[in-house]
């Protein structure tokens, strides 16, 4: 079967995001009084092809925890999506 | 005695590394492309600067995964030296050879620019020429060079004499204002617990030569040579 998976990786409570910061400065500047808080991570879509969905994210955890976040600074989640067959991605 | 200056695809000090330790010293050298995977002709390695595999996902999270590195672990375990600068320490970091990660400079800014680095520890391999406390001066050219690590790190980093190099001011004080990019404690360099390994984000192969501005960083070179040949192991 074909899954999506979509890993979401993003800096650890606490720890300084510049990027966030910044957007945050700007969304205050324009008039956005009742942001709190922002932080900025990134998306990594990944189409596989596994036996059912608990093997996917089994699989998607793996990357995660190897390769997509740093363990040091970054926290992630995972989520998955079983592909309708011919649907655009 | 004979250095390897690893290139992965996207280094660019590794000309610079090559150029100082081969024509400015005088020592033999030479390119280890990444995909090799036989180091036994090396006593000490360069992992470079630059932008390895363009930067993508994470600095040096990429490289990590080229085929050197599995020999670099073993290099490693043998005693060898390994000098990671700039974007090497963040791949340094990323493969476990070194503890604690890489942030994006607090900043916001590339930081290209000359720092005061304090000498914290004259007895590694890297640093024996020095003196004690001697403050240096050397470029730092990054995005990513905020050091980070969880505070019980730190304390055994420092504990261990493992913070060797770190931003000051000109009188040698680590102040906020001479801390470039926000790095924890002013690190800006440190070795694994063996000794044998060092990271730093300052670049010494672009200070080794007066026509350059200074030669503060050739020491760093001439100490890992010194080491070699007398086979001084470590004692921290």
């Amino acid at each position: 079967m074909k899954f999506k998976g979509t890993v979401t990786v993003w800096l650890k409570e606490g720890i300084f995001d510049p990027q966030g910061a910044a957007v945050k400065g700007s969304l205050e500047a324009m008039g956005f009084k009742e942001v709190e808080k922002v932080r900025i991570g990134k998306n990594i879509v990944i189409s596989l092809e596994a036996e059912g969905a608990a093997e996917a994210k089994d699989l998607l955890e793996q990357m995660a925890r190897k390769l997509l976040a740093n363990p040091v600074t970054e926290a992630y989640r995972v989520h998955v999506e079983e592909e309708k067959a011919g649907a655009e991605r | 005695m004979k250095f390897g200056v690893v290139v992965f695809p996207g280094s660019n000090c590794d000309s610079d590394a090559y150029h100082v330790l081969k024509d400015v010293i005088g020592v033999d050298c030479e390119y280890v492309w990444h995909e090799t995977r036989d180091l036994s002709d090396f006593q000490a390695l360069v992992l470079p600067g630059g932008f390895s595999y363009g930067d993508y996902l994470r600095c040096g999270a990429l490289a990590r995964f080229s085929p050197v590195m599995d020999s670099v672990y073993r290099f490693v375990d043998e005693g060898k030296l390994v000098i990671g600068i700039c974007n090497g320490f963040q791949i340094l970091l990323e493969a476990g050879l070194l503890p604690g990660a890489m942030l994006p400079n607090n900043v916001l800014e590339f930081r290209c620019q000359w720092v005061d680095l304090k000498v914290e520890n004259t007895k590694t391999p890297f640093t024996c020429l020095y003196e004690p406390g001697e403050v240096i001066r050397v470029p730092i050219a990054h995005h990513e060079g905020n050091y980070y690590a969880e505070p019980d790190v730190l304390d055994e980093l420092e504990r261990a004499g493992r913070v060797v190099l770190r931003y000051v001011d000109a009188s040698g004080n680590p102040t906020l204002e001479a801390n470039p990019n926000g790095a924890a404690r002013n690190i800006a360099g440190i070795t694994n617990e063996k000794g044998n390994v060092l990271g730093l984000m300052p670049h010494p192969e672009r200070c080794s030569e007066s026509i350059l501005g200074g030669r503060d960083g050739r020491r760093i070179f001439l100490s890992m040579i010194k080491s070699l040949e007398t086979g001084a192991s470590l004692s921290f």
